[in-house]
């Protein structure tokens, strides 16, 4: 009704979506809100790429499969009648034997290798992870122990605009512990003296020994972190849906952010990681319509390539000048 | 040295020689049945069910009869993950060894296979998925899909929304929302969706969720919020079905008013979301519940000794019992290929053949000790690959599923059209397409 021919798609595109948002700003709202938590998610994501990138130069293609098994563990212990904390206290465990194993048997060999092999080995990681994972806990899905862990359900609810908002517990759990642990991560990673050596680490591995730092070391706790980070993720997507090894492709999704914020940042892996989750939201409802709907597979690397126009290094990478 | 190389080459001709003696053995005295299944990866949840009901019936016939007729089957599994490549190399590793149907338990392998059946003579099973158009026996004598299309489904959806809202005529000016998995099988009845919106005067919104978005879903949601529809359809499968059972009771939209299709129906796909899926109805075939004295049977011969995968609770549930269904399809029409061929070892020609007059009863539905359990096959044909036999409705209580409609008919006049048509159009396009030159039995 609003827009006449011969304008009816350009009025489409730029007139009505802004019409929508003015016309129902609860709706709006809402969305903002559930990209402002979709974002969060991936800046979490994100951020366990971005740990292991500095400290080894590897894309580690495992952290996804890596969130799946974290939560998995979690759960298949609960089930087994551990309590519900002494469960997450062993899931921790268990990721911190994953990142020594992962240390001792894939990295240690591959030590100076180019970063293609060790890419490589994170996508043998992958498959060894997934194969372990079916076998110890099958591949059916589990609930995710929201209520034992004490995680809130049910909505905060309030008017506005003439509609309704909601804000999911579940949601809020999520966002806070979120940032929270990335905040506790940053200020780690940048003010402590393990902090500095990862950043030496990150710079060369070769003067970083050269100064007496253990590479080995620095491995294991930054592959640990990216461990905790990867069980905290899978639990606040395994609360909002299930536990199931479909986990690991939302994993993905990090990618079209560390395009935006840079492989290297933390900062970048937050600010880009709340871009793409309130600009795919914001795409989905007021342009995904025109488009057939879904886009939001597609909206987000969109985004990032749109960004990378202006920014080849990404939001907050380093600009890097090399001599060819 | 020389006697050393005379032993490793006794060894390895003897390698070589073994698997085709034991082929030739298992072709004369057993029947092979391969059951592509997906115990892992994004739809496992789906998956593992069907597999162990499909797995767990035909094991009972073993275990209890001996077979059938006599003749032990080989049921071997093949591990697809739903992946239409793995599907296809399950294809090439089992059909040497002479299976007597193909059961791809996946839209997209099936659409793969299709017009490999009639090369290699082994016809395909998709129950109740896969190419609608399949169902015309003329274009496609080597597919079958009982007991019913994905536009039938669509078809019993839509007259059981216009019997709630009163009369097809009330569904005008209506909006009604489809949310599916962006692929194959979600897009399958968007063709009739459309004529239907068309022909009844509702309005149609489409909500496809990417495969890598199915735990994903609060966009598609809240558009849904934004739209209003009036009722929402569902074609999802795997773990899109929980997380969007859990979204739409965020969103609180009436369950009620939330219709999946029989593969959105699963008791793992409500009970994530808990009593917040109270009302969420989707259409089904197969009856529920163990309380089947074959279902009783598999309980006692296979999975009280240990001889199946799946955990004793499970026995029972929805998407169980539908592999169950799967696998009696299956045994009936082996039964029906022994009783026209007088063959005891069948081969996969003579499969195509007793599931082409395939027939099962209300009486032999008793007889099977699944009185209940389907609708009567009786109206699958050569011309007719499917049926179109009727579903019902069932609703989630909270625990269980609960029957809460009769056997809804698809409206099978307005569909069977569309389907011929289809097939045509496929034939068409697919240059070549073989004539069919295969006989014709009488019903069993």
């Amino acid at each position: 009704m609003l827009c006449v021919k011969p304008y009816g798609m350009l009025c489409k595109i730029f007139v009505v979506p802004f019409y929508e948002m003015w016309d129902l700003p609860d709706i709006f709202v809402q969305t903002l809100w559930e990209g402002l938590v979709g974002g969060t998610l991936y800046s979490l994501i994100a951020l366990g790429f971005v740990l292991v990138f500095k400290a080894s130069g590897v894309f580690n293609f495992a952290q996804g499969i890596m969130v799946v098994f974290a939560a998995l563990s979690l759960v298949g212990l609960h089930s087994i009648g551990v309590p519900a904390f002494l469960a997450l206290i062993l899931a921790a465990g268990i990721m911190f034997v994953l990142a020594y194993s992962v240390e001792r048997v894939v990295l240690r060999p591959l030590v100076n290798q180019p970063d293609i092999i060790l890419f490589m080995a994170t996508f043998g990681l992958t498959y060894f992870l997934i194969g372990l994972g079916e076998l110890i806990f099958g591949g059916d899905p589990k609930v995710m122990i929201t209520k034992q862990l004490y995680i809130p359900t049910g909505a905060l609810s309030f008017d506005f605009g003439g509609g309704r908002v909601e804000l999911q517990k579940l949601d809020i759990t999520a966002m806070v512990v979120a940032s929270v642990m990335v905040a506790g991560l940053a200020v780690f990673f940048s003010k402590t003296r393990i902090g500095r050596a990862l950043r030496a680490v990150a710079d060369s591995h070769k003067a970083a020994l050269s100064v007496g730092i253990s590479l080995n070391q620095i491995w294991v706790i930054v592959w640990f972190a990216a461990g905790l980070v990867a069980l905290v993720t899978g639990i606040m997507w395994g609360a909002r849906s299930e536990v199931s090894f479909a986990l690991e492709i939302i994993a993905l999704k990090a990618l079209p952010v560390l395009i935006l914020g840079g492989f290297t940042s933390i900062p970048g892996a937050i600010v880009g990681g709340l871009i793409i989750g309130i600009g795919e939201k914001v795409g989905e409802i007021y342009w995904g319509p025109l488009l057939g709907g879904g886009i939001e597979s597609w909206l987000a690397y969109m985004i990032a390539l749109a960004f990378l126009l202006f920014r080849p290094q990404g939001l907050f990478g380093e600009k890097i000048i090399e001599r060819i | 040295m020389r006697m050393k190389g005379l032993l490793v080459g006794a060894v390895l001709a003897a390698t070589a020689v073994t698997p085709a003696l034991v082929s030739s053995a298992s072709a004369q005295d057993t029947i092979y049945v391969p059951l592509f299944s997906y115990r892992t990866g994004p739809f496992a949840n789906s998956g593992i069910p069907i597999a162990n009901g499909m797995a767990d019936y035909l094991n009972m016939l073993n275990e209890r009869d001996g077979g059938i007729g006599g003749v032990k089957l080989v049921v071997e599994e093949c591990e697809t993950g739903y992946n239409t490549e793995k599907g296809v190399a399950c294809y090439e590793s089992t059909k040497s060894k002479n299976p007597v149907v193909t059961n791809p338990y996946s839209t997209g392998i099936t659409l793969q296979l299709i017009p490999r059946a009639s090369v290699d003579k082994i016809p395909m099973l998709s129950m109740a998925y896969g190419l609608s158009a399949s169902a015309v026996g003329e274009s496609f004598p080597w597919i079958f899909n009982p007991p019913a299309t994905y536009w039938d489904g669509l078809s019993m959806i839509i007259k059981y929304i216009a019997d709630k809202e009163g009369g097809f005529d009330k569904l005008k000016g209506k909006t009604i929302g489809y949310i599916f998995f962006d692929g194959g099988y979600g897009r399958e009845p968007l063709p009739l969706l459309d004529i239907f919106a068309k022909k009844y005067g509702f309005e149609t919104k489409l909500y496809p969720v990417p495969p890598a978005e199915m735990q994903n879903q609060s966009g598609q949601w809240l558009n849904v919020r934004k739209d209003k529809p009036d009722w929402m359809i569902m074609w999802g499968w795997g773990a899109m079905n929980p997380t969007a059972v859990k979204e739409a009771a965020r969103i609180k939209f009436p369950m009620n008013k939330f219709v999946g299709i029989w593969w959105s129906g699963g008791d793992d796909d409500a009970r994530p979301a808990g009593d917040d899926a109270k009302g969420y109805t989707t259409l089904n075939f197969n009856g529920v519940g163990t309380n089947y004295p074959a279902i009783q049977d598999i309980i006692k011969h296979v999975v009280s000794k240990g001889k199946t995968q799946t955990q004793p609770d499970k026995v029972g549930e929805n998407l169980y019992n539908r592999g169950v269904y799967n696998s009696v399809l299956i045994a009936e029409a082996i039964r029906n290929a022994q009783k026209i061929t007088g063959k005891k070892a069948i081969t996969g020609e003579d499969m195509r053949r007793g599931l082409e007059s395939l027939t099962i009863t209300q009486a032999r539905w008793k007889e099977l000790g699944l009185e209940g359990f389907g609708a009567p096959i009786t109206a699958v044909s050569c011309k007719d690959h499917n049926g179109h036999h009727a579903a019902y409705m069932q609703q989630w209580d909270g625990k269980k599923w609960v029957k809460i409609s009769d056997w809804i008919s698809p409206l099978k006049d307005e569909v069977r059209p569309l389907l011929e048509a289809a097939a045509k159009d496929y034939v068409t396009k697919n240059a070549g397409w073989p004539k069919r030159t295969e006989s014709c039995d009488k019903p069993s």
